[in-house]
């Protein structure tokens, strides 16, 4: 894909401003890092950074059978759930694969917004549109007009609330104490400058934090207003670190820890499908035939020194047999030493087994350990 | 000539000390482009380099990346400092973080002066 090809965000202009690195990240250009990766990182676990995430797809559900619809076409029981509030989910393939991970929020009795990842959005929207036939709920893609700021980090809540009610802040609907007790998984609707924001107390960094959504010809001004806020706290953070963070704090990552070709019980996700709480949905029967047990399961594993055993990398036991594979793997920037998310046999994965990952030839020993790897106090 | 830095096509850059041997280093922009450096794998003193080839590797959070020798050459001295606190070869690329020095007979011909190498990087 050339550049041009390239969906760019409405924060663009402030990246290239801001000496941004760019990638190419799910056919978006996006900001890897402005400076130090491992820098961004810490302010993340420190103070607070901000991110633009406007390559998130965002997909309305409206109508008076939108829960309904959702319970059918995901994993969890949505219609059940109350105004204001976020649920983690999983979108099945009838076959009980993932076709991807995604946050719905209840924006009201009929409406609801669901957030896919950027690189599955496509796929998401076909199969929600899909799923909606024979439901009185319409799904509308608003994943091109609108933007996700992120803010994260314990200075979050401060900065954010300085931003959004501060002198010409720009905002109805919000007063600082309900963003205080703005719980987790919870989300609070509003104006910002005459048009609808969303602001959730949700994000992928293990942190406190808060997620944005605005529309995009509002995304620069809003960016400027929590920059003008932060100061020094706030740090423009790129997606080089999310990862890291959200690998930390131990949360799966589409395409890594889960997969077309992956149980969501081989990721622990079982609990996020809802088999007792409601009838039939999409991947059910598949999802209730096939039997987990055999299947390679996601273990935290942990080693020593500063080398890191990265996706793909082969698990194997102390005795040299094959058992398994990394799906994601760094050097902990706040931990200090090398953690990997893997796949590995179930007779493997309890905490404290001793296995070995081949670091490109290299053998680093390593020990099964609790997930996350790092919570925040 | 001998205090001019050249550059390869894999981003190493190479300069003669006043001893009359090569220090080798990974360029700024190579160093921009892997983000913040965790580790480099370097080769051990008495190692043969052959110009073009791997001779090690360097991490930052994000990639591991190989390192590519710019010459062919005899390693005499690994960095010590920078293997302890790879970090060096971001905040310095051309001088705290220098890789190694090698011995050497002559440098290939296809090293490329500061100019021919920004061209490079800018294309």
């Amino acid at each position: 894909m050339s550049a041009s090809d390239l969906r760019s965000t409405p924060l663009e202009q402030v990246h290239e401003r801001l000496g941004a690195t760019f990638t190419d990240f799910a056919g978006w250009r996006m900001p890897v890092r402005y400076g130090s990766d491992l820098a961004e990182h810490a302010a993340v676990r420190t103070s607070a950074g901000l991110f633009d995430l406007s390559h998130m797809g965002e997909i309305h559900v409206r109508g008076p059978q939108a829960g309904e619809l959702l319970d059918h076409a995901l994993a969890g029981k949505l219609s059940s759930m109350s105004v204001g509030r976020a649920k983690y989910s999983l979108l099945l393939a009838e076959d009980g694969g993932v076709i991807d991970d995604l946050i719905t929020y209840r924006l009201a009795e009929d409406h609801f917004l669901t957030v896919p990842n950027a690189s599955n959005a496509a796929a998401d929207l076909a199969a929600l549109q899909e799923r909606a036939a024979g439901f009185d709920a319409e799904v509308r893609d608003a994943s091109l007009e609108t933007a996700l700021i992120a803010v994260q980090g314990p200075a979050s809540e401060e900065i954010l609330v300085a931003a959004l009610l501060g002198a010409d802040g720009g905002t109805e609907g919000f007063t600082a104490e309900d963003l205080a007790a703005l719980r987790y998984y919870r989300a609070l609707a509003g104006t910002y400058r005459g048009e609808e924001l969303l602001v959730a107390r949700t994000g992928y960094t293990g942190e406190d934090g808060f997620e944005l959504y605005v529309p995009n010809e509002l995304a620069e001004q809003l960016w400027d207003q929590l920059t003008a806020a932060g100061g020094d706290r706030l740090t423009p953070c790129g997606l080089a670190c999310r990862d890291t963070l959200r690998l930390e704090a131990g949360m799966p990552l589409y395409g890594h820890e889960l997969s077309l070709d992956l149980d969501p019980r081989q990721a622990n996700l079982g609990p996020v499908v809802a088999l007792r709480s409601k009838e039939d949905f999409v991947g059910r029967a598949a999802y209730e035939a096939a039997d987990p047990s055999v299947l390679p399961v996601l273990v935290g594993l942990a080693g020593e020194g500063r080398r890191a055993g990265r996706a793909e990398a082969a698990v194997r036991t102390p005795e040299g047999e094959a058992i398994g594979r990394v799906t994601s793997g760094a050097l902990s920037p706040t931990l200090g030493h090398p953690i990997a998310l893997a796949l590995v046999r179930p007779d493997l994965a309890a905490v404290g087994t001793p296995l070995v990952i081949d670091v490109r030839g290299k053998d680093l020993p390593v020990a099964v350990v609790e997930l996350p790897f790092y919570s925040r106090a | 000539m001998s205090d001019e830095i050249r550059y390869s096509k894999d981003h190493e850059w190479v300069r003669i000390d006043a001893d009359g041997h090569a220090v080798i280093g990974v360029t700024d922009f190579a160093a921009g482009q892997l983000g913040d450096v965790v580790y480099v794998d370097l080769p051990a003193v008495g190692d043969e380099l052959t110009a073009g080839t791997e001779m090690g590797e360097i991490e930052s959070t994000k990639s591991v990346s190989d390192l590519f020798s710019p010459i062919d050459g005899t390693v005499l001295e690994q960095n010590q400092e920078v293997v302890d606190a790879p970090e060096l070869v971001n905040s310095s690329p051309f001088e705290k973080g220098w890789l190694l020095k090698a011995s050497f007979e002559e440098l290939p011909e296809d090293l490329l002066s500061a100019d021919e190498y920004r061209e490079l990087t800018q294309s």
